[in-house]
Formats: structure tokens, sequence, C-alpha cells
């Protein structure tokens, strides 16, 4: 079981935390035009990076933020997590 | 009698003032309090206990702790009764019952044994090779009779009375094991603030102070441990746990410990927990396991009365039980000689065969002085006495030790075999640890880790005391001085030991002339130095592969006391050193563990939390059939007097359309929406408009994940300019915040918006029917229900008896139909008043069956066909899908496989014969006789009775399914061979104008 600082919180036991997927993804805008790649890509296709990953966590059973992570897929290190407005 | 094998020197570590009767196989026995059921048994002359799992070979004690391969047995009788439980491991309370495991019809005469008579048709990769034709001989003949002859235990059928319990314990400093360099890390860490756990899995702390005749500063190495016991146990900041096992390391320092709290107590309280399972997030890990002494192969070494020499010793210095009368000590170290000098303070004289030239070691020259037997260059070629030894032939070997000379036999009772020590590494390696091969130690140890864990000790590889003690010591002032700080260390005391001199590279002794006993490696599976030789010759090289072939190591015990053997043997045959040919993985468990602690207190009721509605007991009088929603208790149908469920259902369903009914919505998700931004987040993830909603008034909104599909649906009120009351689905109402959250933190941070799970905050009871709106009327007297007043969809703000009321005009069931909203803790007491004023109007409450009825009957949508597969085309809800502005999964609709016109799309279909339900999840075709893979055009989502034409109805989804109303179909339901012609209808099969809801 991973132990997870939540920036708003601190260190919390993994089963308090939702994960949340890539954290490089960017929604299009709202309106734009977007071509059926870029849809697809943003929908569908995600990297599967052996090593240091950013990704989504919500701290569900916490204070319900949404944060950044730099975790290591293979080892499970997290070297780091931010504020959304703050980089990793 | 407890027994005639006993020390004449005493153990303090037993209580001899207190005998304690227990039963094996039948018979009853004595021991003393502290004895394990091994160490009594063996003082009782008893070492049959079991038998082996392949062969059924009989067998003894190997061990005296958590190495013990053979001693397994079933422990107790009836609900409480536990299989594969070392007898090692088990203290013996009064009244004891255990009995072997693994032999029919007893443990002295085996029907099994023929296994091993037969044993040449059983060879490495039997189950492979024998049972492999014909194919389907395997699940009806072979597996069966292989399941019978080889089970171990046997599970209790009933469910376990015991109590067990978690605990979550947080530390600086957990220290793994107590011998001398566990005892020293946890001291100094300790003294230097940390906060320490230190945990022992035997019942003694110590380790091998217990049994080595040492001493630290001025004192034995016994009365050391206990001192510094004694100190840690009064300070504040360290928690100390005898019988307590850290079996599991997990990610970031996450380990697990299984303590055994009251399985040696004589009847405890019912309140004390049997086992407790700690979870125990570590700063650092001191892993101070120690190790376990190798056995050595040689012709029938798995006989009764064969054992670890360091167990004979353990046996007789903390249990005071003699394994035999007539010893041979076998060694290829120094270490074993302990027996014997042990032996000897008893009045033994243990004949000792060395595999070495010769040593000069301390306690060689001590056993030499004492006028020991020592025969070196000699090893056991094989022995005899099949269910408890009687003799050993014993040999010279020759200088390519690949023979043996001048063989005799000489009479003894048991022997005590060394082959050297293996550091404990399992917790190292579970944690990431990259282990080294030491080949001066022949052994791997701890290399390169991955997390904060440092061993110490034997599990390092450091053997001497002095050795341990210092690095226990800097080890625990160095790790918790990362923490505290505090620069606080310990004096290292000074030590005495004796010497050792440098073990012999060699295990497998060479086969007598003539004979081929098997030499046995893993004694729990049963794998001797024959199959791992047949395994090479067939080309396994990969020491995993040569493991799955042979099941080397594979047994419960993970190949505690084999696995280096096992690749000392496979490195031999290939001519390589054993780095090159690898080790296995460890993993958690390193000793096994009841299912029981694994569950806690996680069982019957308290499995999951259950969420109960504030008006619960009032359906309970009501005499309601609960269902699972989620974690919800929702009422399911009311049955009275002897009606059955579809007679209830009915009922109920047929009252909503003919007078009104109640039904408990409280479990709906809602969600509190606030903010100047609200409507602008509204707009964006639903797929209709919400700028212009009227304030007061409600709209049905769909929500689309961003991949088209339909994530959920539900009704969302405009409380005032900036306010909204959404409602969801009771399955996604956690989903649904958690959408919201990440769309109003992540991608739109811009939006000013709040959101916040009302659920429980609020008690909903809706009250459907064409009298709906005449009970309202005398219930709210103040209120114009007026269609003008109050339209459909819209909302009014009251109160009742001083409680603030919301009023919504909303419908599930099609019917005019009103939702009676208020604070939770009024629900009960508004739920009362709506029954009392009902009942002229006949109301009766109605649960979720009756409720899928209506729904399904007026077509409404609803989790079975929210399946995560659907676009709003194939619902019908294309009309909710705005073409003005944009919205979470809005581009993913243009996809072309999204508008193929021939996407499965919701009917209605009801069978021909107007009398056959037809089951949820059937398949609809066009031909039921049609040949496989016959095409699947659409399948049943929810069905139901309708009330309405009394006659059964479903809906589902069928391709191209608009263009087939009319059209006669299959539901074909294979797995039970139903076959139902069904007409296609339109899926809204009752009011298909929606006019009812509107009145
Ligand atoms: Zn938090």
């Amino acid at each position: 079981m991973l132990e997870i600082k939540c920036p708003h919180c601190g260190k919390r036991s993994q089963n308090e935390f939702a994960y949340g997927g890539d954290a490089t993804i960017k929604r299009p805008k709202l309106g734009e035009e977007v071509s059926t790649k870029d849809w697809d890509d943003f929908v569908y296709f995600r990297d599967n990076p052996r090593g240091k990953h950013q990704e989504f966590w919500h701290h569900v059973s916490g204070c319900r933020q949404w944060f950044k992570a730099l975790r290591d897929t293979a080892t499970h290190e997290i070297f780091n997590t931010a504020k959304l407005e703050e980089d990793l | 009698m407890t027994g005639t094998f006993r020390t004449t020197i005493e153990s303090n570590l037993i209580n001899k003032s207190k005998i304690v009767n227990f039963i094996f196989n039948g018979d009853s026995y004595q021991g003393f309090e502290g004895d394990t059921l091994a160490s009594a048994l063996i003082a009782n002359g008893v070492h049959l206990v079991g038998r082996s799992f392949k062969y059924h070979r009989p067998r003894g004690f190997l061990g005296v702790g958590v190495e013990e391969p053979n001693a397994m047995v079933q422990l107790h009788e009836g609900d409480k009764s536990e299989p594969n439980i070392m007898a090692t491991e088990v203290e013996i309370t009064e009244g004891l019952k255990a009995r072997s495991q693994n032999c029919w019809p007893s443990v002295k005469f085996d029907i099994g044994e023929i296994n091993n008579i037969l044993n040449r048709f059983f060879p490495a990769g039997f189950y492979y090779k024998t049972f492999m034709w014909p194919k389907s001989f395997w699940m009806s003949v072979y597996e069966p009779i292989i399941r019978k002859a080889a089970g171990m235990g046997v599970a209790p059928i009933k469910p376990d009375p015991d109590r067990y319990e978690h605990n979550y314990e947080h530390c600086d400093v957990l220290v793994v094991g107590s011998g001398p360099s566990g005892l020293a890390a946890a001291l100094a860490a300790a003294n230097n603030g940390a906060k320490v756990i230190l945990a022992e899995d035997k019942a003694h702390f110590g380790g091998s102070l217990l049994t080595d005749n040492v001493t630290i500063g001025n004192q034995s190495g016994q009365e050391w441990a206990d001192e510094t016991i004694n100190h840690l146990k009064s300070l504040p900041n360290v928690i100390v746990k005898n019988r307590s096992q850290v079996f599991g390391y997990y990610d970031h320092n996450m380990t697990v410990m299984f303590e055994r709290v009251s399985d040696h107590i004589d009847n405890p309280s019912e309140f004390t927990p049997r086992q407790r399972l700690h979870y125990i997030r570590a700063g650092e890990v001191v892993v101070s396991t120690g190790s376990i002494e190798r056995p050595l192969s040689f012709g029938n070494n798995d006989r009764p009365g064969i054992f670890l020499a360091s167990a004979a010793t353990e046996y007789m210095k903390v249990y005071g039980t003699l394994v035999g009368k007539k010893p041979i000590i076998f060694t290829n170290n120094d270490s074993a000689y302990k027996a014997a000098i042990e032996f000897n303070k008893n009045n033994i004289k243990a004949l000792i065969l060395d595999t070495r030239e010769n040593s000069d070691g301390d306690l060689v020259k001590e056993a030499q002085s004492l006028g020991l037997d020592i025969k070196f260059n000699s090893g056991v070629a094989d022995v005899k006495g099949r269910l408890k030894i009687s003799s050993a032939t014993i040999g010279k070997l020759n200088s390519d030790k690949d023979s043996f000379s001048d063989l005799e036999e000489i009479e003894c009772d048991c022997i005590c075999m060394s082959g050297g020590w293996t550091p404990t590494v399992h917790l190292s390696s579970q944690a990431g640890n990259k282990l080294k091969f030491d080949e001066d130690l022949d052994a791997f140890v701890p290399n390169n880790k991955r997390q904060k864990e440092t061993a110490v000790g034997s599990a390092n590889g450091s053997f001497t005391l002095k050795q341990s003690l210092a690095e226990g010591f800097q080890v625990g002032f160095d790790l918790s001085n990362s923490i505290t700080s505090n620069n606080k260390n310990t004096t290292v005391p000074t030590s005495k030991e004796s010497s050792y001199q440098a073990h012999d590279k060699f295990w497998c002794m060479p086969l007598p002339e003539g004979k081929k006993p098997k030499r046995f490696i893993d004694f729990q599976n049963d794998v001797a130095v024959s199959d791992v030789e047949l395994a090479v010759r067939e080309g396994f090289r990969s020491i995993e592969h040569v493991k799955r072939y042979t099941t080397l190591g594979m047994a419960g015990d993970q190949g505690k006391t084999s696995n280096l053997n096992g690749l000392q043997h496979v490195s031999n045959i290939q001519k390589k050193i054993v780095p090159e040919v690898g080790h296995t993985t460890f993993r958690p468990p390193y000793t096994p563990v009841t299912i029981g602690t694994i569950v806690g207190r996680e069982v019957g009721n308290h499995f999951q939390p259950t969420r109960k509605t504030p008006t619960h007991n009032w359906h309970v009088e009501n005499n309601v059939v609960f269902t699972n929603a989620g974690l919800w208790l929702r009422p399911r149908y009311y049955p009275r007097g002897n009606e059955t469920m579809s007679d209830a259902v009915n009922r109920e369903a047929l009252n909503v359309r003919k007078a009104v009914g109640i039904c408990d919505v409280t479990s709906l998700g809602k969600i509190d929406i606030k903010g100047p931004d609200a409507a602008e987040l509204l707009n964006r993830v639903y797929t209709n408009a919400w700028m212009k909603l009227p304030v007061g008034k409600a709209r049905y909104g769909v929500m689309l994940r961003e991949d088209g599909m339909v994530f959920d649906d539900g009704t969302t009120t405009r409380l005032s300019e900036n306010h909204f009351h959404m409602t969801t689905t009771t399955a996604q109402a956690a989903n649904v915040l958690s959408h919201l959250e990440f769309y109003l933190q992540v991608v739109w941070p811009e939006l000013k918006v709040n959101v916040l799970s009302t659920t429980e905050q609020w008690s909903g009871a809706a009250i459907a029917g064409p009298k709906s709106r005449d009970l309202m009327k005398k219930l709210f007297p103040s209120v114009d229900f007026s269609t003008e007043a109050f339209p459909f969809m819209g909302l009014v703000e009251t109160e009742f008896s001083g409680i603030h009321v919301k009023l919504y005009r909303i419908s599930f069931s099609g019917e005019l139909a009103y939702e009676v909203n208020v604070e939770s803790n009024h629900g009960l007491f508004m739920w009362n008043k709506i029954m009392e004023v009902g009942e002229e109007f006949g109301i009766q409450p109605y649960g979720t069956e009756a409720l899928a009825t209506l729904r399904i009957e007026m077509g409404h949508v609803s989790g079975p066909e929210l399946d995560g597969r659907a676009v709003p085309y194939d619902l019908g809800l294309q009309g909710m899908v705005s073409q003005k502005k944009d919205f979470i999964g809005k581009r993913s609709l243009e996809k072309n496989a999204f508008v193929d016109p021939e996407r499965q799309t919701l009917v209605g279909l009801v069978p021909v014969d107007k009398k056959t339900k037809i089951p949820e999840g059937a398949h609809l075709v066009e031909n039921d006789k049609a040949s496989l893979p016959n095409p699947k055009l659409g399948h049943v989502s929810s069905s139901c009775w309708s009330v309405e034409y009394n006659n059964p109805f479903s809906i589902g989804v069928l391709k191209d399914g608009k263009n087939k109303i009319g059209q006669q179909l299959f539901a074909v339901y294979p797995l039970k061979n139903i076959s139902i012609p069904v007409e296609i209808v339109s899926s809204h099969y009752v009011d298909p104008k929606g006019e009812r809801v509107r009145v």
C-alpha cells in the first residue's frame, strides 16, 4: 500500500485516494475545432511508460482535492506531489 | 507422563510446575507450560507426525520453528479446526487436540505410501507427463484421485467463531527479530528517542542468545537479552511484541505483522481477539531476522528422528527436550558441535561425523576435550528405520567426495545435521533488495536496497556475536538519528564467543555403492536430488524452470530449508557457480497467515458499511424486503399475507397506476452546486441547455463521458440564480461528484463553482399516482397544486409543522408525481404524516421492484440501459443533445460508428404468447435454429410484468431497432435452452405521449 503525500493534507495511506490517469493530457478547449486524430489522442491514447509518470490523484476520502504526483511505475516510488497550479 | 525424553539440565523457559494435557492422534499426552506441540511430542518420544505430500513417506520433525517443513498438523475440531499448522509454532494449551494430516487410515499405516513404492512413476514433472493423455481423463479420473491422495489438511466447513482484529501503527524504526543484532538496534534506536516497534516470532525474546554460550558485558547472552527487553518494555517510545511475525514487506515501507494474541492461553476471554493483524508503516525497517540452518542430503535423510542440529540444541536448551538419547551429529561446519556439547551436559555422548578434513574451532576443541568421538572426512550414506531411524550407514569420504569407503552401520535414534547457515533474506527480498551471492558464506545476502530497509546480524551474513552487536548498535543509532537528530549514542558492550572455522562447501553425499535411496532436498514438496538431476537432464536450465518442473521450493515453506541446497545442486551439475544459476523471488507471506486474521472484523454486517435511510425502521415494521443498492439498503417490496414477490410487486405498481404510492428515494445522489458559474458548469457537463432554466424549475439532464457514452442522468433544479440542486442515480452518485470536481479543479479552474454532496442531508419520498395531487392538497393546504401554479418540473418550497419542505413535481414512474424532501432528521416524521393523510386515498408504499416495473413500462432508461456502451441516440435521447453548444463528450458523437443508423437502439419487447417472461440478458436473434455463431442483433436489458396490459414486457437494444417495430424475433437464452418468440414494439409501452405526468 502506497503512502501518498496530499499537497493539502500531508501523508496518507493509498486507500484514501483514487487514481486519475496521465496528468499531462490537456482537454481540447470547448467549442474548438478538433481533428478526429487529436480527439482520439485525447480520449483514447495514453503512453504506458516504465519509469517516471506524471499522474492525477484524487484525495477522495480526505480533502477531495485533485493533485499531481510524479511516480515511478516500476518501483512505485513517488518523487513528488504538487497542487494543480504547481509544477511537479 | 510429561515425557521421558527430558534434559537433566533444566530450562528456565518452560514452567515445569504446570502440567498441560493434550491429545495427539487420539492419544493423551502431557507437557509443560511453555512447550510447543513439537517439543512436548518429542519429549514423549513421538516422532512420527505426518506423511509427505507426494510419496506419503513417514515424516517427523526437522526444525524447531518457522523452518519446519514436515510436521504439519490439523489443530482443534469442528468449527475451530485448522489445517496445515506447524507443530513447532503451536504452544500447547490444556485440552489441545491435534492430529496428523495427509494420511489415511492412520499415520502408521498409510495407503498412499504405495506412491513411494511406485515412485519411479512419480518423477519430477509427473503431473505434466503422466496424466496428459487422454485429455478427457484429466478432470474425471486423474485429478480427483490425486486430490484425494495428496490433500493436505481439511478446511472446516463452518464459519470461524473466533475474533480477529486489525491494528494500524506508525513508527520510526521497526526491528524484525530479537536476536542480538535486533536487540542492539532496538536499544540504540530507542535510547536515541525514536519510536520503535520490536517484533519477535517466538514466545521468548533473544534469538540465538537463548542457545549460544556467550557473554555480553558481564552477563550471559540470555541475561543480557532479558535485561534489554525489560528496559525496552519500560520505555514509552517502544512497543515490544512477541509471538508476532512480520510476514510481508510492501511498498513505501508498509509491513504487515501477524500476532498470535491468545492461541497460547487456556480459555481466553471471548473479547480477546485470537489473532491480530498489524499494518505498520515504518520510517525505517531493521531486518534482524537471523538465519536458518541448511540440511545435508544423504540417503533417506527424511526419516523421522533426523533433525537440524540447531533445532536439537534449541529443543534441549529452551524446551528441556531431548530429540534422542543415541545421537549422531553430522556436519560440514563447527556450529553443530554445540548440539554435541549440549548432549554431553545431559550425559549423552554423541558420535560426530564431520565432512571436513579437520577444524580447530573452539567448539571442535571443546568437543575433543570432552572426549567425544569425532570422525573427520566422514558422512552418513543411508539410514534405516522407516517410522523412526534405528541406525545409520556411515563411511569415509574419498578425496573427491564422490564415494564412500569403509561403510559401517551404527545404531542411533537421532541424527542432528548441519549444512551451514542461510541468512533469512525474505523480507529484504520482498522489499525489492537485489541480493548478492556471498561466496564465503555460500548464501545470498542483501546488497542493493530499494526501500528504507537495513539488514543486520546473520540476516546480513554477519555471523559472529561481536559483528552482530556492532552492526545492530550502529544501524539502530544511524537510522534513528536520521529521524530524531538526538545524537544520543549507546555504548556497544563487550562480548565473548567461540571462534569458528570455515565450513565445507559440500552438502550432497554420494550414494552408497549399489543402492539408490532418495536424498531429499525439499522435504515439504518431496523433491529429491534425483528429481533435480532429471530436470537438468531434460533440458531445464533456468532455476525458475527447474523450480516449477520439480516444484522445488514451491511448498508452503517457500523453500526455507531447501532453496540453497537445490541451487547448489543445479550449479554443481551445470558446473556453474550459484550466482550464475540465479535465485527465485521471495513473496509474502513469509509464514502462513490465517484467513481469519486477514479478514479481521470485516465479516457479516461489518463486511462493509450499511447505509440506512431515515425511514429504515418504518420499512422494517411494515414487512419490507430490502435490496442492496451499493451500500444502501433500499425497500425492494412489501409483501402482505401470503403474497409472493410478484404478487406484491404487481399490487404495488398497480396501486401507483390507479391510486397513489409512496417510495423512499433518499438514496438518489444529491449534489449542491453553488457559484456564479453554476449554470455554465451544468451547461458543460449535461448534453442539453441550462443557461435559461428559470429559478424554481427542474430539468432532466443526461451527462456523457468524453468518449460519448451516457454516464448518468437525473433532474437538476435551479433553487436560485446561482444555486442548483442536482440529483444523480444511486449507483453513480460518488462518481458524478468526483467527475464534477475533476472538471472544476483540473480542466476549468476558472469556473467559480463549489459542489458538495448533500445526499444524506435530505430525506426524499416520491408520491406517485393519479391521486397524488389530492393527497398533496390535503397535506399542504397552503400550496396551490394547480398545473398553472405548480407545473410539471416545478419546485415549491413550503413549511410543514415548522419544517422546511421542498416539493418537486418530477416523476420516474410516468404518473402524476411529487417528491417531498425534508431535512433527514425530519424524514420519518414527514413519512408518517404522508401515510396518515394518504390513507383515505389508498396510499401504499412501493419498493424498487415496482419502481422498475413502472419505469420499464414507460420506457425510461436506468442502470441496465446505461451500461457504458450507449450513446444518447441508442437510448432515444438524441432530443436531449444540444446542437448549439459544446459539452463533455460531444465531439465523440461525430465518430462514424456513433452515427451509424444501424446501431442497436432502444425498443420494447412483448412475448408473442403474452405469457412467457423474457429473461434479462437474453439475446435477440432472427432465427433461433441458426447454426452457431448465430448473429446477435441485440439484447434484453430490463424485464417486468406490465400491470397496465397484464402481460410480460421488456426493453432492450436492437440493431436498427426503430425499423424493426412490428417484426417478430427470438429472445434466446442458450444457457438454459430458452427461446421465446417476441414482437418488437415501442419502448414507450404505456402513455407514449407522456400525458399523465402533465395532468
Ligand atoms: Zn488532501
